[in-house]
């Protein structure tokens, strides 16, 4: 269960767009062939990532779970620079 | 296969490569409403996050996102009126449904902020800075006589043509 990743960014609390929207920005931020993980609580960023990893050129999802925190299902996102 | 089957197949692959959407979305934002807006924005920001390039094309009631303020002066009886009328910036924009005077879009917005959505007005900077084109609709914006100095700036004019050469280029154009 424990992906390796080369950076975290924690999206809890936000609503669509802004978890892809800022996920986007912070997968600039690694090398290509580096893994981000994001952290969200939107239900609907399961199906987004998916996406985002289908339609981008340089995306891909490497794994995708669903953690409880505190009480509340965090979904958690592994998503690698692939260029 | 002959050389001159294979130059002319080059050259019919070249055509349809020209032809081939772009990664290229096109929106028109015709409505004022906040809440169809608000959509209007999400898709335009979630779109550029996944490295399309973005066109919205405000016209009409769409043109109220882009204003800052209201000016009377050099405008017609009519236009006056439709100032005094019309929402003077992104705040005063209604919701297309159970507005009441704009109650409910005050309501929406506070809905909004309760669940951590984010506001329109930060939507649209956020678009700004992804990179998203906005183009103000000249014709409209001259009908209903709002002065260029009424919109935000950073925002292009232009006509059907302007909105037509990227949406002929898009996969996606909405209207909304």
């Amino acid at each position: 269960m424990s992906q390796p990743f080369d950076k975290v960014y924690d999206a809890r609390g936000l609503s669509c767009p802004m978890p892809l929207v800022n996920a986007r920005k912070e997968i600039g931020k690694i090398d290509p062939g580096q893994v981000l993980k994001v952290l969200s609580t939107d239900r609907g960023s399961v199906a987004d990532f998916q996406g985002w990893a289908k339609v981008a050129k340089n995306v891909a999802i490497v794994a995708q779970e669903t953690e409880p925190m505190d009480g509340v299902n965090v979904y958690v996102h592994f998503v690698q620079r692939t260029a | 296969m002959t050389d001159d089957k294979l130059r002319e197949l080059e050259q019919r692959v070249a055509a349809l490569e020209e032809q081939a959407p772009e990664d290229r979305v096109s929106l028109i934002v015709f409505s004022g409403d906040l809440d169809r807006v608000l959509a209007a924005f999400v898709i335009a920001t979630g779109a550029a996050a996944m490295g399309q390039q973005v066109s919205m094309f405000f016209t009409f009631w769409g043109l109220g996102v882009l204003r800052k303020g209201a000016e009377l002066s050099g405008k017609t009886v009519l236009q006056k009126m439709m100032t005094v009328m019309s929402p003077g910036s992104s705040k005063d924009l209604p919701v297309s449904r159970m507005n009441y005077f704009g109650v409910g879009a005050t309501m929406l917005r506070s809905m909004m902020k309760e669940r951590n959505v984010t506001s329109l007005e930060d939507m649209v900077a956020l678009a700004r800075e992804m990179g998203v084109r906005m183009i103000a609709c000249e014709m409209s914006r001259d009908v209903m006589g709002i002065h260029e100095s009424e919109l935000v700036g950073g925002v292009e004019c232009g006509g059907v043509a302007t909105f037509l050469a990227d949406s002929l280029r898009s996969r996606t154009s909405l209207f909304i």
